[in-house]
């Protein structure tokens, strides 16, 4: 990074949800209940987290979801940007969460059945509000490809082919996750990362993996993703974030100044 | 119908985090109401004005919802009014974005698109995330400001960014590249945040505490 402009990385607690309670599964799978999202969200906004992401897993499967409930209330003590993702499937549902509070709308299975909703929602809101969110399973040596339905369905899509058309149609932002490395803990998939970082012409959000702070430092150093997701680790406290904050500063890697 | 004199007016034109700014000015003790009626709006003492989007088509819904025009007159009036990212570049007077579209006018100066090449080849067009606020100029700091530290991080998320014609109009900056982007702008009553305070943790909420004193 140049002297004169440090960007810095932004450190993202992801909530994995399902109705009302927190889980969190391995590779999207076989998932557990943790606790109260919201309980969590909340401590993590007080130590500093810099954007909260929730995604339902499930809701694409069933049609329903609980999330604007979930928004409408941490909103009243949490004052960061929150981006919320699962079971998105028109305008008016994109409408419904942003007014809720959100800041931004995660989509995953709906764009992938009708690419054209990313456009619909970007011309709506804008194209800030717009994150496609995409599931990444790595199937040869040089390829991934996009599942939908909470890591359940695949879809034939190269992951690099699908982030470029959905940048072409409006998304503003990528969050790439991989399935392979999802509740985890053991380091993110490097060579996705940086490839869809490479290509992507909007900020990347890497998720799946992640379990210490050198995990985070290995992305940072390979990739040129803009900020990092982190769940689990977070949620069995084996992470804190002030701890993650701190030592990636000691590494010289920019983090918000968090006072 | 009328505010209470410690109310702030929340303009609804159908754009912006309203229920995130309510809830941000409520948890710094004040009463907020989200409005769309342009009558609560003049009668407001104190106002702010969110937006998220397009400048042509968050100006359009000001000028035929008579929003616009209702902040006008209360600014004239003497109150206090406050600009959220889209919503500081609505107070001045033309927007360059997709086409030349007038603004509010309630600041002198124009607002035009964030040139890529100022920044790094990774900035992506958009200035989105965290960064740190220089917030004198001119050897002050302004009230909205009050116990903010210099090189505090606020949350930026736009791809256009304001110009203000007079220098002592700038009140807060951020680097970008090898330049500086305006951060906030204001004048005696009238003040502007390209930043989401509401969004940018406790150091946002004190700008918000701020402008309730104002």
């Amino acid at each position: 990074m140049s002297e004169v402009f440090k960007k810095p990385i932004r450190l993202i607690a992801r909530l994995d949800v399902k109705g009302s309670n927190l889980i969190k599964g391995i590779h999207l799978e076989g998932l557990r209940v943790i606790g109260s999202p919201n309980e969590k969200a909340r401590l993590y906004y007080q130590q500093g987290a810099d954007e909260l992401l929730y995604m339902d897993a499930v809701a694409s499967l069933y049609n329903r979801s609980y999330l604007s409930q979930l928004v409408t209330e941490v909103v009243r003590n949490v004052f960061i940007p929150i981006t919320v993702g699962g079971g998105v499937r028109a305008v008016d549902d994109v409408k419904q969460l942003l007014r809720a509070g959100a800041d931004k709308v995660a989509i995953n299975s709906a764009a992938v059945r009708s690419p054209r909703l990313l456009r619909d929602v970007a011309e709506s809101f804008g194209r800030q509000c717009v994150v496609l969110s995409v599931e990444a399973k790595k199937t040869s040596a040089e390829s991934w490809e996009v599942y939908v339905d909470g890591g359940r369905e695949k879809t034939g899509r190269d992951v690099f082919e699908w982030i470029e058309e959905a940048v072409q149609l409006g998304a503003g932002e990528i969050l790439v996750t991989s399935i392979d490395r999802d509740g985890t803990e053991k380091g993110f998939d490097i060579e996705l990362m940086e490839k869809a970082s490479k290509i992507s012409a909007v900020p990347v959000i890497a998720s799946g993996g992640m379990g210490t702070s050198a995990h985070a430092s290995e992305l940072l150093s390979k990739s040129t993703v803009d900020a990092a997701a982190v769940g689990r680790a977070l949620h069995y406290d084996r992470l804190k974030l002030p701890d993650l904050r701190n030592s990636l500063l000691s590494e010289g890697i920019g983090v918000r100044d968090f006072g | 119908m009328t505010l209470a004199n410690s109310g702030v007016a929340i303009v609804d034109y159908g754009l912006g985090n309203l229920k995130s700014v309510a809830e941000a000015v409520s948890s710094v003790g004040g009463t907020a109401e989200v409005t769309s009626d342009p009558h609560v709006v003049s009668g407001a003492s104190k106002i702010i004005l969110p937006g998220v989007g397009a400048f042509p088509v968050a100006a359009q819904a000001l000028a035929s919802s008579g929003l616009g025009e209702a902040v006008v007159h209360a600014a004239q009036r003497g109150s206090t009014v406050l600009g959220i990212c889209l919503g500081m570049q609505l107070l001045f007077d033309i927007g360059n974005e997709f086409e030349v579209t007038r603004g509010l006018s309630l600041l002198p100066g124009e607002v035009n698109q964030i040139s890529i090449d100022e920044g790094p080849s990774k900035l992506r067009g958009t200035h989105i995330g965290w960064r740190n606020l220089s917030v004198e100029n001119l050897g002050q700091i302004h009230p909205l400001f009050r116990g903010i530290r210099d090189g505090e991080s606020m949350y930026f998320v736009h791809s256009y960014a304001a110009h203000p014609s007079r220098a002592d109009h700038l009140l807060a900056s951020v680097k970008y590249g090898g330049s500086q982007i305006v951060a906030a702008a204001g004048d005696e009553n009238v003040f502007g945040v390209q930043f989401h305070p509401e969004k940018s943790g406790r150091a946002g909420l004190r700008v918000i505490e701020n402008f309730l004193a104002t």
